[in-house]
């Protein structure tokens, strides 16, 4: 379920269940926030109310740390979020034909979404799989060794 | 856990799931659900097994050790009657017997002594009972029953170990501050928020021995007195965080984590948190801020974590590499420790190899041992023969490093002398097709970006170094722009709050120091030597080697390239975009790049 099919009252609930699981102390603050992106792939306006609520925290608390981390997004996402790896090793080996090429496939830039929802293209901080470079991640799914050629291909493979 | 008879590795390799390795996956274990092996035989995948273009897709029977290739879904019923039931090989299939590749960390090298690598790949990381078999939590044993906490302090301090995060700032004299400050409530930090491009080296720790990591914070634990540790990973290794979080609970049930650790009345408890994308968050007071539920924005020392950490409490902070060494040291003693590396950097240190090098991966190696030794002994030299042309140092507040400089041993001091730094062990080797001024300008979008905005200095200094060398990159570059560059660099050295702005213009600094010339020829010839900058280079094609084959034309996204077949092609300048797609398609070498 995403939050576009999710009632006001469905979304209280499952916000509700997230910051009992997890806790209500300032600590558990980005941990919650991370739980609320993977569940809703973003964090709105009104959970953030609802945060502010259950975490006794501010709103403006909880936004200025959302906005912080690179991970947290205060925006909607579209259905696959595709992140390619701008690091120098990547760099070096490439990445910048494929990331022209990804670019072009998706006919976007970084940091923008698809008209149809489908698509978000973002850079990514160093995934650690520099052994494998250019890489790109697809939601979790990582691809190394990617070639300019092969990008459509591997976009295809995402309903 | 689950035993089983023989185990398929699959490669799933990009070229191999093109030619159908997912397919062959699911019909394997269909196969093996009807034979009714499917408790005997277990399906992996695993990264590139051979040559996937040739062999592809290929997979390797264990324990055997069979290598099949261009096998697919049609030879999956053969194969699982004539190997598993029947237990002969196919050999109509099978190529030479081969070892899977770990392409992030190969056998080691005759150069290398492998300390804090050492169990990789030779123990289940999720079983602590492969860890128990070499000498695991023996150290915690022995610290427990035999050590008072000072004297584990001063083994750390004999043994010089320095901290491996970058700074290299001596690990036992830290514990000492933490074990003389004032308090009952301790924390212990593991950061594992491995940020620097390139760098993967504590990643594989985590993954392959996290119990090496759990056992060095218990024995920092009981050194400084803490009660409670943290483990920061950066939550881009998902693998990491959940191997760490199954380590840690395995050694909960075992009693080497939790109250009473080995029926002593040492308490003390692990608890994994994860970061949210901040490289910022790698520096050990912004690390703490993220902990606490905040912004991950440093804040000045002193006073220093040892004595105000985690929510005001001592706390000592280390990296995954300098834990993993701690047991090592308390089994075979300081003198072992001591007796590898330099006057002042003492033991091992890892490095994760990367860019233009012919063995890309892991690497353990002792201090002292040269750049030079590193990247062609090691290494293999630089791939395809080409030219050296630079090494860089220490992730992004790094350093460039030119030929010249490739016999420097390597420790904390000589890296810092010759303008770079140890940071925590990223290593980018970069060939003669590698333009300086783009990889300056490279590293400051990449410090700009990652700037956390609290302080003016590196927000806005890292700010107006990258639009200078984006400028000198566009072919824009003015007289004056180097002198500028090297005032705004010195300016934001002394004046930036953490690290990572003190650190941010030395990829600037060192390339203007080893790579000047190509500076001035961006700038006052508009020319890129190593032609790379888009603005100030054109494609052409060659009058003699073209054959007028019109795959370039046919490629070209703008339009730009006209010719009749069999007649040498030409490209529109005013229309080019520099793509450089037609140089890549050209199967002739026609295509120039001046």
């Amino acid at each position: 379920m995403t939050s576009e099919t999710m009632n006001e009252q469905e979304t209280s609930l499952v916000v509700q269940e997230i910051v009992k699981r997890i806790g209500s102390k300032r600590a558990d603050l980005i941990p919650v926030l991370q739980e609320v992106t993977n569940q809703f792939g973003f964090i709105s306006q009104p959970v953030i109310k609802e945060l502010s609520a259950l975490m006794s925290l501010p709103t403006k608390e909880i936004n200025s740390v959302a906005t912080f981390y690179r991970m947290l997004s205060t925006q909607p996402r579209g259905r696959h979020v595709v992140q390619f790896c701008e690091s120098a090793p990547c760099h070096v080996v490439g990445g910048r034909e494929v990331f022209s090429s990804l670019k072009q496939a998706l006919a976007l830039e970084p940091g923008q979404t698809s008209p149809d929802n489908k698509w978000t293209l973002l850079t990514t901080s160093c995934l650690g799989v520099c052994g494998v470079g250019p890489v790109i991640l697809i939601d979790t799914d990582t691809y190394g060794n990617v070639t300019p050629e092969q990008v459509k291909e591997i976009l295809s493979r995402y309903e | 856990m689950a035993f089983y008879r023989s185990t398929v590795l699959v490669s799933v390799d990009p070229i191999c799931v093109e030619k159908g390795a997912y397919e062959l996956i699911d019909s394997l274990q269909d196969e093996l659900i009807k034979q009714g092996l499917l408790d005997e035989v277990q399906v992996l995948e695993t990264p590139r097994l051979g040559d996937p273009e040739k062999l592809g897709p290929d997979i390797v029977v264990y324990p055997e050790g069979t290598h099949y290739t261009n096998i697919t879904f049609f030879d999956v019923p053969r194969l699982v009657e004539e190997h598993f039931i029947k237990g002969r090989i196919l050999k109509q299939y099978a190529s030479k017997m081969i070892d899977a590749i770990d392409e992030e960390l190969s056998a080691p090298k005759s150069k290398e002594i492998r300390v804090v690598l050492r169990n990789i790949g030779e123990v289940d990381p999720r079983n602590i009972e492969d860890y128990f078999a070499k000498d695991g939590y023996m150290a915690l044993g022995k610290v427990l029953s035999e050590m008072s906490p000072e004297e584990v302090i001063q083994e750390v301090l004999d043994a010089k170990l320095r901290g491996r995060g970058g700074a290299g700032f001596p690990t036992g004299l830290k514990w000492k501050f933490a074990r003389q400050s004032e308090g009952n409530v301790k924390y212990i930090i593991c950061n594992a928020d491995e940020g620097d491009p390139g760098a993967f080296m504590n990643r594989r720790v985590l993954e392959g021995d996290p119990h090496s990591v759990i056992e060095g914070m218990c024995i920092a634990a009981y050194a400084i007195g803490a009660q409670q540790g943290y483990i920061y990973c950066r939550a881009e290794y998902p693998i990491a965080v959940s191997t760490m979080n199954l380590a840690m609970k395995q050694a909960r049930s075992m009693g080497l984590l939790g109250k009473n650790i080995l029926g002593t009345n040492f308490s003390f408890d692990l608890d994994m948190r994860m970061g949210a994308g901040a490289f910022v968050c790698g520096e050990e007071t912004a690390l703490m801020a993220s902990i606490e539920g905040g912004r991950g924005e440093p804040r000045a020392r002193p006073p220093f974590p040892a004595n105000k950490g985690l929510w005001g409490k001592p706390t000592n902070i280390n990296n995954v590499e300098t834990y993993a060494n701690v047991p090592q040291i308390i089994l075979k003693g300081s003198e072992w420790f001591s007796s590898m590396g330099t006057e002042k950097s003492k033991g091992t240190k890892t490095f994760a190899l990367a860019g233009d090098v012919k063995n890309t991966g892991l690497i353990e190696v002792p201090f002292g041992i040269t750049l030079r030794e590193i990247i062609y002994d090691v290494g293999g030299g630089i791939k395809g023969d080409k030219k050296f042309k630079a090494v860089q140092t220490g992730g992004p507040m790094g350093g460039c490093l030119p030929e010249s400089l490739l016999d420097l041993p390597v420790d904390y001091e000589t890296l810092g002398q010759a303008g770079s730094i140890m940071g925590s062990g990223g290593m980018i080797v970069m060939d003669e097709g590698t333009c300086m001024v783009d990889i300056a300008r490279f590293f400051m979008e990449f410090t700009q970006d990652e700037s956390c905005g609290k302080c003016v200095p590196c927000r806005v200094g890292t700010h107006r170094l990258l639009e200078i060398l984006e400028k000198i990159c566009a072919g824009n570059g003015e007289d004056g722009d180097i002198e500028e560059l090297v005032e705004l660099s010195d300016q934001i050295k002394k004046n930036s709050l953490c690290g990572l702005g003190q650190g941010a213009p030395n990829p600037v600094v060192s390339t203007l120091t080893h790579f000047l010339d190509e500076y001035k020829a961006h700038i006052y010839e508009k020319r890129c030597p190593a032609k790379v900058c888009r603005a100030l280079i054109k494609y052409e094609i060659l009058d003699g080697p073209c054959t007028g084959c019109t795959v370039c034309a046919r490629n070209c996204p703008v339009g730009a390239i006209t010719g009749e077949r069999k007649q040498t092609h030409v490209i529109d300048q005013d229309i080019c975009i520099k793509c450089g797609i037609c140089y890549q398609v050209c199967q002739f070498d026609a295509i120039e790049v001046i």
